[in-house]
């Protein structure tokens, strides 16, 4: 099973659309959604500071996610 | 009357600090109340509630009570209600 | 009864003085699937879940009080200082007219939180799944305003909220387990 973060999808396109086309369209599948039910001893972000900062105790659970912005390439 | 006094950098460190160790509490709490029977959480969150304290009696000596309602000590005078508030820093 | 700590739960920092950020990052202030709606939700569905998940709502539901106010102390730095003229420029001028710079639980586009946001079915299953989808769609909030903010100090503090939404999710998801296995036998999959 793919289990990378992001998904993408291709909406028809129209030529009557009106703006420009985003060929490519995506959402975020973070891996909370593949992990059922968290297995004992994850290893942990290695100081309180980091996973403060990180968001989540255990990297397992870490989902970065870069903003969007423009018109995604396809 | 006067703008309250600017908190030295030391504040912001110290309670980063604070913020880092209560941070793993939390989420070593959320874990437990679905792992209860994790030992190895259970001590590591004990260590983790052991060293937050000791960091903020360290900090309540220097900046005020945390705390309201008897949870932390007063000062002479009553300093719980001193600025800055946290979303004022 | 609940303590207050005179801390954030995670150090808020705002770049920019840019009051037209706030009118955004109101809707997870006042929204449907902002953080008072998350916190009343679970701390109100404590009272009739079973036993074994009211110690997770309820830690949960606290925790959505640590995000309202690091949403709120954005929105206060973001207003602070802005005078009636940078209001109205950053489209805050109906937010001012009836609050000043006062924050109020209302949503981005103005509508009053009501409680129609959230809900207590009293089935267990049926509350848990509203909680895991309240957790999806507080995350994907989250998502389309750090693409709509250009300022890094808040778009880091929105990636932490985002993050605990994810953990959130996760946790609901063991918990709907545990219900559904009504477990005690086995611990771990």
């Amino acid at each position: 099973m793919n289990q990378s973060n992001t998904r993408y999808y291709y909406p028809y396109i129209s030529p009557l659309d009106p703006c420009p086309p985003i060929v490519r369209k995506s959402y975020s599948t973070p891996p909370h959604l593949f992990m059922g039910f968290q297995p004992p001893n994850l290893e942990q972000f290695s100081t309180a500071r980091e996973a403060l900062f990180s968001g989540t105790l255990w990297p397992a659970l870490f989902d970065p996610y870069p903003p969007k912005k423009g018109r995604e390439e396809a | 009357m006067s703008t309250p006094k600017q908190v030295p950098q030391e504040y912001y460190d110290l309670l980063e600090e604070i913020q880092a160790i209560d941070f793993v509490l939390v989420e070593l709490n959320l874990y437990l109340n679905t792992h209860p029977n994790d030992t190895e959480a259970i001590q590591q969150f004990n260590q983790c509630s052991y060293e937050s304290r000791k960091l903020k009696k360290q900090f309540e000596k220097k900046f005020g009570p945390l705390m309201h309602f008897g949870k932390s000590y007063s000062g002479y005078s009553w300093n719980w209600d001193n600025p800055p508030w946290p979303w004022q820093v | 009864m609940w303590y207050y700590e005179k801390k954030l739960q995670y150090p808020v920092r705002v770049r920019d003085c840019n009051p037209r950020l706030a009118k955004y990052l109101i809707e997870q202030y006042g929204g449907a699937d902002g953080e008072l709606a998350a916190a009343l939700r679970y701390l109100n569905q404590r009272y009739t879940i079973p036993n074994k998940v009211v110690g997770l709502l309820n830690d949960i539901g606290t925790e959505e009080f640590a995000h309202l106010e690091m949403i709120a102390t954005m929105i206060y730095k973001l207003t602070k200082d802005a005078t009636p003229e940078e209001m109205k420029k950053a489209g805050l001028a109906p937010h001012y007219a009836n609050h000043d710079n006062a924050l109020f639980y209302h949503n981005a586009a103005g509508a009053p939180f009501t409680a129609t946001y959230i809900q207590a079915k009293g089935d267990p299953i049926a509350d848990i799944y509203e909680d895991i989808a309240a957790e999806e769609k507080a995350r994907a909030t989250y998502q389309w305003l750090i693409n709509i903010s250009d300022d890094p100090e808040i778009n880091d503090s929105l990636k932490f909220l985002r993050e605990r939404e994810v953990v959130h999710s996760q946790r609901f998801r063991e918990a709907a387990q545990i219900l559904i296995d009504d477990r005690g036998k086995k611990q771990f999959y």
